[in-house]
């Protein structure tokens, strides 16, 4: 709590405002039966009809304040639940940016969205119910004891049987109903996943005529659900009755022996009217207050996953005064070794590799031979565990990550665009491109040619994670954004393999005659990197052989296989 | 995500009320029970309230305390009566919701398993999963709590009325004025409340579609250092959300306060005016105390009426969204040709006009006549296709994205209905084979692998639910599955997270592969299979596949131009029409498409 706390600061105000006003109305609220007592003890019994229209345009007035500094609470309440939520979310969302490669992999991306959407506004839902209830309830109770109290000490004690009864009710199904209703959620996840997997894997359930299998699978959850749905219920549902067999019964209590001192002189009948009135009073706050209890806990879990992401310290930093950017494109990798946070096996052992600004290079290795994570070392997206790197000739934790990754552009193999036009895509490469350029990246990208075919060309619209184009068309949008950082070193892992050879080729050649642009082509096609200057082959974290396509031929048998692999029966002309 | 804007009004409220009332006749007891319950109990609730002003005045006015004596159990009767058929009301009332939205629940899945596959095209998954959860949800919600509230509520305010009426007219007018400004108040309110309510969820959509873009998307903005520029856009967003929650949560709150007060001016009222009354001794003090009783009971049902409304409201909403799904039509199957076994081998039983059957071996052969097929109506996705599968043999299809190479397998085992021409199975027009059988004699592999919560061995077994374990490692050795399943912690055993996420893609195909064996179909589908394997590992596995394909009819698509070679016919499509069609040497001759797909990166230079 106290590392939230100060996130409040901007609504301090509003924070505290809607307490106290939230306690005036409780006063105007506890104002009202003892008014009304007096009404009849006082106005009626003197038949003083000047002191009753008195009173009764107090109790009025009383009312009307109540209204007034309830809604205000309301607002200030309000205002401030969902200004802290804001605050907090935008300070995780902030926490998120910073995050590493490696703090994503942590946390999944599911997992993230729903601390950002659902945790967020719990917090702000359970804030706002804090301030209102936890207030409001407690002083409720007390006043109107403190109030019966004060009319009559003696029939005031009935309390000391229904409050703690109450209590008693009310912890025992806090206790006993959430075990259940946790049960219940687990149950309600496993009919929710058997129905998304079936919305996902239609096609093979169909396929396999799986149809009445399946349904048989989900009777079987859909009865555990409901089975342990109306378990819960049997567990819960006496509780409003025998509350309210609690609350009359007290009332009858009261009637039976208020009725007796009222006969004997000793109350007031308006008296005795007013403290039944505070006896329901003081029930509902106790069942207020246990409802609170509820959605604290709610709130409880939901900080503590938002202060995971806040405690999370991503291990990249920039040095005290960091270097701007990299002189050129040359890359030297010195005695690196690499494993990944959570994993005891090296992935990288032993790498030495040094590159020459200009330099194309081709990567290519079966599955799992840590292609990908060699070359996200460089403008780190992880740190390398052993060894160092270095990029034009330092080591690139001199450098600032910014100008460090605004001269290394990445393609990732899983990319993404991002829901908007072309043009807006394409600037996240640079934000102050002008057409000209964007369209001179996406005919290097060999792009331009279904780009320019759109009637709106550059305006045409791109989907949420760019279900709109094809995998191939999708690869070369995002290359073409990475060329328009103007890099002097860009990799592309894996990023045309859904691009037909002929285009493929096409782009090979454009990044030939780029000049100086350090080239790293990571691919599962020959066809892909065959004429770059320099190939690596890697196998099982190591490098195996570097050469270029004739050498290798000869002296790697790795290459050779895949080469034979996938050349098998073309014919040379 | 799809941001469409969530309907909150039902169209036809009363159709769809009568339709779901329909789904309480499988528990007849607990409804009518149940309802009954609940209107006992407000009516003995009324009566309870009823009693205070003659207890009151029997005793403080009359001094007749045996009468006081028989109001007290009296009294005590009612309270009990209240809370038995209270309790007996929700339990009733709750354990009917349950079972109704149980029931429901069922059809729809069982529903879902039925609808034919453009069904699914249409919809949007999340679309469809908020149908399943959240418009589910809130109905049994309402079915649990709203619509005994709002019984409740109605006989309290009706019952309360008349008792007041009984007692003084003449306070009741100020009480009928002074709810006519309450229930005014409350529609006020409401109003605003559902406005800004709406535009809440609107922003929170907006939020949590540009969240989950973000954070998908997160390596990439790393990468780009779109941070800043990230914070900034959902720095307006979060602004924008906050005003519109705080105003919704505002006015959700403040119905409370102005209810509760306004019903205190009401009590105020009544007071001033009894009290003037009853010193003109037109009302005795006891009425005065059970008016002020009512004028408690019958505030807080008006409010509770009108909130219950609004959620009864957006529960038909979604009702109407769960009767649209189980409206769709379901897949038809009325083909007449059945498979069936004699002597270990499989025939189709072709029923004939005069009554008898004719038995055809089934075997694998496909040939397309004319074949014309658009997923919409005008916009033809394939084009005059004509081709023949012989049993056994291996056709592949070659093509750049859209040509419609999987479009035509999806024809093949009915997905979807061709608009023109035939496609024969061993000479039947496979519209006359019943679906089930057709697809029992095919497997597919789709480059989207597909992996359901459940062991290794589970998974392999879809295809084949009584294969024994035996048969389920031979299967998976033939993938070359079985030496990567020997090392998982549990072998076979080993639970599969949700769709198989702790396995590498390659090792999902395999597993794909191996369960598409074990079916030990005719006609064997592979589009894209192999397509996340690399090369090496390809290679390893293509001796298995080659033993797999064997004695299959085999189509295959694949966008690795080495997998498809060896194929009996290679097919080369274009925007839905084929262009050129040969074996890989004949294609190469011809020195079209094809041969320039394979040769693409030297013929450039």
């Amino acid at each position: 709590m106290k590392q939230l706390l100060p996130y409040m600061r901007k609504y301090a105000l509003y924070a505290i405002l809607c307490p106290i006003l939230m306690i005036l109305e409780v006063f105007a609220d506890i104002a009202v039966p003892y008014l009304m007592s007096r009404i009849v003890d006082v106005g009626i019994v003197n038949s003083d009809v000047d002191y009753v229209l008195k009173v009764g345009l107090i109790m009025i007035l009383a009312s009307l304040l109540g209204m007034l500094f309830g809604g205000l609470s309301s607002y200030a309440g309000a205002r401030a639940g969902y200004g802290f939520a804001a605050e907090i979310r935008s300070k995780t969302f902030k926490k998120v940016q910073e995050f590493t490669f490696a703090n994503l992999d942590e946390f999944s991306v599911s997992s993230l969205i729903t601390r950002l959407t659902n945790d967020c506004n719990t917090i702000g839902q359970v804030t706002m119910m804090s301030l209102r209830m936890a207030v409001r309830a407690p002083f409720m109770m007390v006043f109107a004891l403190i109030m019966s109290f004060t009319i009559n000490p003696s029939l005031a004690r009935v309390f000391m049987v229904s409050i703690p009864l109450t209590a008693i009710l009310i912890i025992l199904v806090l206790t006993k109903a959430r075990p259940l209703f946790m049960k219940f959620q687990t149950r309600v996840d496993r009919v929710n996943a058997i129905i998304k997997e079936n919305l996902a894997g239609i096609r093979v359930v169909k396929s396999f005529n799986r149809q009445e299998y399946e349904e048989k699978r989900f009777k079987k959850r859909n009865d555990a659900l409901r089975d342990t749905a109306l378990k819960a219920i049997s567990t819960v549902i006496f509780v409003m009755p025998l509350l309210n067999l609690i609350i009359y019964g007290t009332i009858i209590a009261v009637l039976w022996f208020g009725g007796n001192q009222v006969v004997a002189g000793a109350m007031g009948r308006g008296e005795l009217i007013s403290f039944i009135t505070y006896i329901t009073q003081v029930m509902m706050s106790l069942m207020m207050i246990s409802m609170f209890f509820m959605q604290l806990l709610r709130g409880i879990a939901s900080k503590d996953r938002i202060l995971e992401v806040w405690n999370t310290e991503p291990e990249i930093k920039e040095i005290e005064r960091p270097i701007s950017e990299p002189k050129d494109g040359s890359i030297e990798f010195k005695n690196v070794y690499f494993k990944y946070p959570a994993s005891k096996e090296y992935t990288l052992k032993d790498i030495n590799l040094k590159i020459d600004s200009g330099e194309v290079i081709g990567i290519i290795g079966s599955t799992g031979s840590s292609k990908s994570t060699l070359v996200q070392l460089i403008p780190r997206l992880y740190d390398a565990t052993e060894g160092s790197v270095l990029v034009g000739g330092r080591n690139v934790k001199d450098y600032s990550l910014k100008g460090l990754r605004d001269s290394v552009a990445f393609v990732l193999q899983k990319n993404t665009l991002f829901s908007g036009t072309i043009r807006e895509n394409m600037k996240w490469g640079n934000e102050n491109a002008t057409d000209e350029m964007i369209i001179e990246a996406l005919k290097l990208a060999q792009a331009w040619e279904f780009v320019s075919k759109y009637e709106d060309g550059l305006d045409h619209i791109v989907e949420q994670g760019g279900s709109n184009f094809s995998g191939g068309q999708k690869q070369r949008l995002t290359i073409a954004r990475a060329l328009l950082k103007e890099p002097k070193i860009i990799i592309l892992d894996d990023s045309t393999s859904a691009v037909d050879m002929t285009t493929d080729a096409k782009i090979q050649q454009a990044f030939k005659n780029l000049g100086d642009l350090t080239t790293i082509i990571i691919a599962q096609r020959i066809s892909s990197i065959q004429h770059a200057d320099r190939i690596i082959v890697m196998n099982e974290g190591q490098i195996e052989s570097i050469g270029d396509h004739e050498s290798l031929l000869k002296t790697s048998a790795i290459y050779r296989e895949i080469y034979e692999s996938q050349e098998k029966g073309v014919i040379r002309e | 995500m799809s941001r469409k804007k969530i309907q909150f009004k039902p169209n036809d409220p009363k159709r769809t009320l009568m339709r779901l009332f329909s789904y309480f006749k499988y528990n007849k007891v607990l409804f009518f029970g149940g309802i009954f319950s609940i209107i006992l109990s407000a009516i003995a609730r009324i009566g309870s309230n009823s009693m205070l002003s003659p207890i009151i005045d029997t005793l403080v006015v009359d001094h007749d305390r045996a009468l006081f004596i028989r109001y007290i159990m009296i009294m005590v009767g009612l309270v009990v009566t209240i809370s038995i058929s209270q309790y007996i009301g929700d339990l009733s009332m709750a354990r009917l919701a349950q079972k109704t939205i149980h029931k429901i629940r069922e059809d729809m899945f069982s529903h879902m398993e039925k609808l034919p596959i453009p069904f699914f095209d249409r919809h949007a998954h999340g679309e469809l999963m908020s149908t399943f959860t959240n418009d589910v949800d809130i109905l049994n919600q309402s079915l649990e709590q709203s619509l005994s509230q709002i019984v409740i509520s109605v006989i309290t305010v009706i019952g309360t009325f008349i008792m007041m009426v009984y007692i003084s007219p003449l306070l009741t007018s100020i009480v009928v004025f002074m709810l006519v400004v309450m229930l005014v108040s409350v529609r006020i309110i409401g109003k605003r409340s559902t406005r800004f309510f709406r535009n809440q969820q609107a922003q929170l959509a907006e939020m949590n579609g540009y969240i989950e873009e973000m954070m998908t998307g997160q390596k990439v903005v790393k990468v780009f250092n779109y941070e800043d520029r990230a914070i900034e856009e959902f720095e307006k967003r979060n602004e924008e959300l906050r005003k519109a929650s705080t105003n919704a949560a505002t006015f959700g709150v403040m119905i409370m306060p102005i209810m509760g007060n306004l019903s205190f001016i009401l009590y105020g009222l009544v007071a001033m005016v009894g009290a003037y009354f009853a010193i003109q001794g037109r009302v005795s003090v006891g009425n005065i105390a059970a008016f002020l009783q009512f004028t408690r009971s019958i505030s807080r049902p008006i409010t509770t009426v009108s909130n219950q409304l609004n959620t009864l409201f957006a529960a038909l909403a979604g009702a109407e969204r769960i009767f649209n799904i189980l409206d769709e039509e379901v897949e038809l199957d009325e083909g007449d040709v059945e498979l069936v076994e004699r002597e270990g081998k499989s025939y189709w039983k072709v029923p004939k006009e005069d009554g008898t059957y004719d038995y055809v071996a089934v075997q694998g052969h496909i040939v397309f006549d004319n074949v014309d097929f658009g997923y919409v109506k005008g916009k033809k996705t394939l084009k005059n296709i004509n081709l023949y599968a012989k049993p056994g043999q291996k056709i592949a299809f070659v093509g750049s994205t859209g040509a419609g190479k999987t479009t035509i397998t999806n024809l093949i085992n009915r997905f979807y209905e061709i608009d023109e021409g035939t496609i024969y199975y061993d000479g039947i027009d496979i519209r006359r084979i019943k679906k089930h059988d057709l697809r029992s004699t095919m497997s597919i592999v789709l480059q989207d692998v597909h992996l359901f919560e459940g062991t290794v061995g589970d998974n392999i077994r879809y295809g084949r639910l009584d294969a024994t374990d035996e048969e389920i490692i031979e299967a998976a050795k033939l993938a070359n599955a079985h030496y990567f399943i020997k090392n998982l912690p549990q072998g076979y055993d080993t639970m599969l997270s949700v769709d198989g996420g702790n396995l590498s893609q390659g090792e999902r195909q395999l597993l794909s592969i191996a369960r598409a064996a074990v079916a030990n179909p005719t006609i064997l589908i592979l589009d894209e299979a192999t397509s996340s394997i690399d090369t090496r590992t390809e290679k390893l596995i293509a001796e298995g596949m080659d033993k797999l394909m064997e004695g299959r009819t085999t189509f295959v698509i694949a966008h690795r131009l080495s997998t498809v070679r060896d194929s009996d016919a290679i097919i080369v499509l274009e925007k839905g029409e084929i262009i050129e069609r040969g074996d890989h040497e004949d294609l190469m001759n011809q020195k079209g498409r094809y041969y320039a797909l394979n040769t693409g990166a030297i013929e450039l230079e």
